[in-house]
């Protein structure tokens, strides 16, 4: 096994074994954080599809995250008052079903990212960079816009949606249940990653020309991993809102986009835990620096500004060194 | 004659008042090595975009295989088997050169949105891959990254993407720059060679390869082609000396 | 609906497309010039903002805040591009995009820590304190007008500078090659850190007058910086003229939508309904005509043509 694969599996373990301390020594509060580390890692895991293999720098994926999100807490709120969902011509009833609310969540979320995606593709760099993000404040505007579901305010989840054979409101059950999601999802993007798609997909980033002078349109490619990307943070989306039993506008906003770079960034671009390590790092600072100042962002933007400027790779690339491509 | 591979037909392109290509017709036959030669600005590479894809060409008419292909992208254009090598080396720099030839076996065996077989350990892509590979004499750097990479090692390996991707017509721009004489040496057997599987539009300056291997040349001067012909017949060709030898 | 309202409402969108250009320009010298994607361009917005208050609210004089402003945005502008921006002129676009957004973090919080969370106010100067009259009788605040006169002159002056000073001239030798200048002698250092810090003025003078409209708060600079981006990525990046066409387009399109599109909604459906979905729909607008805009032209509007 190479190295990589040993820090990997370390990260995999250490996540695991947060909560299980934290319930060991009697601080049920650190399951809620593991949590919280897990489905973050989940949307930067999507944004990395794009971000780390593509070299897409999307500043816009809090669309998608949003989108899961409101998916889980529309849904959840029109079977809390029994009213169907009615789209004009269709109607649908409300659900509490997690495996529903992710189905709903991660088509709505394609759909977008294919809209999205066939007009941002068609440039590069710096466009590329500024589109997503104006795609994302149109969402986020949206959604403070249109007072059905709350607005500006957010909507309420009052319920934990429910997982067949699980009981979702018990701490520790709805971590297994995040970490389990994403293990799943850093399978399939190792998976996508060694593919003919992968590989298409990553020499794209690396020499554009070279992939389309071999006969292959690096757009479709493209496209396909930016869906893709889309619906793996949007699944993210609908189990934080589930986390926290709440869904705002805020999930939309471009610092929640500006985060997910973070996160892939600290852990590790195109590392397949990158956004693990990235997450985890991000969550805990977050908490300490948050409990010695209320100014912890500041120095949070001090310390990101040191790992752009002086410490590239991050940790995965630390710990682990380059990346060789058989 | 057989029917050309590849044939222009008074291809013209302008860059605002510059005409980079002017009215330019050409043919490339099965089995031979047609050069194309000329100052530097002349339009050489400017052509070998129109020709790939690259760039679109204002006017004229380029067809491959009988059939008009200045309307298609350069993926389409590869996937109908015209094959390139890039004047500056352009390849994958962080996958290694055995990846970046799989990379053309896989886009000729068809579809690229294939999401599960890992590819390092797909024979049938790895195989020709390393067919191709040996081919060039790169078999034992396989598994070095492009990037470190020498540069002849690099030209053998655009050579060898060329070779996997089956083409039926080489586009190379400047194969032997930056070699030495004894990579230049090599290659020139292989090109020699190489023209009996499909013909090679060969951009070069190294004037010992071209007439070494050449069956025919075209001169290309500020964008147009003032001579065309056998090798003996260029060299004797009194506008060639005058304009390109700058004898008067 | 009567025609003074649709004046004003077309002045307001004019006024606010003035102030796009003034955040819109700066970002797309610094990117033409230097290469480089600006998301803190938003934060020297806030910085001339907040100076302006401030020292409007010591010296009693909006006019000596005015000036602060302008002279706190090019500072505050020089000393990051020193201190940091000119390390990222060779990296990548993630690079940039990350290293701006931490320097966003930077600006907020250490402006909250300077000035606490309460929005400062800062009055309309008594000079321009009235208001005109259009015709059809409504009246029309004199100071936004004002900001338009200047927003205009702005971009008149601005059109000088580069076409015709010899900074201008290095500005536009820096946009086409930028080997070739330094070749030639010109201290890219040096002009780099003005273009930057001027870009920086331009958005903090943006940032002051503007400040006089709302209320002076952390977090101000960010909805303009994500319509200043619009207004680039419409106009085409790197082109001044671009950013004034997209910047008045964008401006317009923004406030006439707000203002017509739920009274068009409200000809077929009710008007409680056709306000709500009518806002919806208008906050989107500019980002539709975005994306049609891309659809036609990926470049933009005025690409190539600087």
């Amino acid at each position: 096994m190479s190295r990589e694969t040993y820090v990997n599996i370390a990260l995999a373990l250490l996540l695991l074994a947060i909560p299980f301390a934290a319930l060991q020594w009697g601080s049920p509060f650190y399951v809620t954080l593991a949590t919280r580390m897990a489905i973050l890692a989940l949307a930067a895991v999507g944004l990395n599809l794009a971000l780390g293999l593509g070299g897409l720098v999307s500043f816009g994926h809090a669309a998608f995250f949003g989108v899961g999100g409101y998916a889980a807490g529309i849904l959840a709120s029109h079977a809390f008052n029994m009213q169907p969902l009615n789209l004009g011509i269709v109607s649908f009833a409300g659900t509490n079903s997690m495996l529903v609310i992710w189905l709903v969540a991660i088509l709505v979320a394609g759909l977008l990212a294919l809209l999205i995606g066939l007009i941002s593709l068609r440039t590069s760099g710096v466009y590329f960079i500024m589109i997503t993000l104006a795609f994302a404040q149109m969402t986020y505007y949206f959604a403070i816009s249109w007072p059905a579901y709350g607005g500006e305010d957010g909507l309420s989840i009052l319920v934990r949606n429910q997982f067949p054979g699980i009981n979702t409101m018990v701490p520790l059950s709805f971590f297994l249940l995040c970490y389990g999601v994403l293990i799943a999802v850093l399978i399939l993007f190792a998976f996508l990653r060694d593919s003919r798609f992968g590989a298409a997909l990553q020499a794209s980033r690396q020499n554009e020309v070279r992939v389309a002078s071999v006969g292959i349109a690096p757009f479709r490619i493209r496209l396909a991993a930016f869906v893709l990307s889309g619906m793996i943070t949007a699944l993210a989306g609908a189990l934080y809102a589930d986390l926290n039993r709440f869904v705002s506008p805020s999930m939309m906003s471009w610092h929640m986009s500006g985060e997910f770079i973070v996160l892939i960034v600290l852990g590790g671009v195109g590392r397949l835990y990158g956004p693990v390590a990235g997450a985890m790092l991000f969550v805990m600072v977050e908490f300490l620096l948050g409990g010695m100042t209320d100014r912890w962002q500041f120095f949070l933007g001090l310390g990101l500004l040191a790992v752009v400027l002086f410490a590239r790779g991050g940790i995965v690339g630390a710990l682990a060194g380059k990346v060789r491509h058989g | 004659m057989a029917e050309p591979v590849l044939s222009l037909k008074g291809v013209s392109k302008s860059f605002g008042a510059l005409k980079a290509t002017e009215n330019v017709s050409l043919d490339l036959y099965p089995g031979e090595i047609h050069a194309l030669i000329g100052p530097n600005g002349a339009g050489k590479s400017t052509l070998i975009h129109q020709i790939a894809g690259t760039l679109r060409p204002d006017t004229g008419e380029i067809s491959f295989l009988g059939e008009r292909i200045d309307g298609l992208k350069v993926a389409e254009r590869a996937r109908r088997g015209l094959g390139r090598s890039f004047q500056v080396s352009s390849l994958a720099p962080e996958f290694s050169a055995l990846r970046n030839v799989m990379l053309a076996v896989q886009s000729v065996q068809g579809s690229s949105f294939r999401f599960f077989k890992p590819v390092l350990s797909d024979r049938s892509l790895v195989d020709p891959a390393m067919e191709a590979l040996a081919r060039v004499g790169l078999q034992d750097r396989a598994r070095v990254p492009a990037a470190e990479l020498s540069h002849g090692e690099r030209r053998q390996l655009e050579i060898a993407i060329a070779l996997a991707l089956g083409s039926k017509a080489f586009l190379l721009d400047e194969p032997m720059a930056g070699m030495g004489p004894e990579g230049s040496k090599a290659l020139t057997g292989f090109l020699s060679e190489l023209r009996e599987e499909a013909p090679i539009l060969l951009v070069e300056h190294d004037m010992d390869a071209v007439f070494a291997l050449a069956d025919r040349i075209s001169v290309l001067v500020y964008g147009r082609v003032i001579a065309s012909g056998s090798v003996d017949e260029v060299r004797a060709d009194p506008e060639v000396r005058r304009a390109y030898l700058g004898d008067e | 609906m009567s025609s003074a309202l649709l004046i004003e409402q077309l002045l307001n969108g004019l006024q606010l497309g003035v102030m796009l250009f003034l955040m819109a320009a700066g970002l797309t010298l610094i990117f033409g010039v230097m290469g480089l994607i600006n998301l803190a361009h938003g934060s020297l917005y806030m910085v001339g903002a907040f100076a302006c208050a401030w020292v409007s609210a010591q010296t009693g004089s909006f006019w000596i805040g005015l000036a602060a402003s302008l002279a706190a945005a090019a500072a505050m502008g020089a000393l990051v591009e020193i201190l940091v921006i000119r390390r990222l002129y060779k990296r990548d676009h993630l690079d940039q995009v990350l290293a701006t957004f931490a320097l966003i973090l930077i600006f907020s919080e250490g402006t909250r820590y300077l000035f606490g969370s309460v929005p400062l106010y800062l009055n309309v100067p008594p000079e321009l304190a009235g208001f005109v009259v259009l015709s059809g009788g409504s009246r029309y605040q004199l100071y936004r007008l004002a900001i338009i006169g200047v927003g205009i002159a702005v971009a008149i002056g601005l059109w000088l500078l580069i076409s015709k000073t010899r900074l201008g001239m290095r500005i536009r030798a820096g946009e086409s090659d930028r080997e070739m200048i330094g070749a030639l002698g010109v201290d890219i250092r040096t002009l780099y850190t003005i273009v930057f810090a001027l870009g920086a003025a331009l958005a903090g003078f943006a940032g002051a007058m503007v400040g006089a409209l709302q209320s002076v708060q952390v977090g101000m600079g960010e909805p303009v910086l994500i319509l200043a981006f619009v207004v680039i990525v419409i106009g085409g990046i790197g082109s001044i003229k671009g950013a004034l066409v997209g910047a008045i387009l964008v401006g317009l399109i923004d406030t006439m939508g707000r203002f017509l599109v739920p009274q068009i909604f409200a000809l077929f459906m009710g008007t409680s309904q056709a306000a709500t979905a009518g806002a919806a729909v208008a906050s989107m607008l500019i980002y539709i005509v975005m994306a049609i805009i891309l659809a036609v032209r990926p470049q933009g509007l005025f690409a190539g043509a600087r």
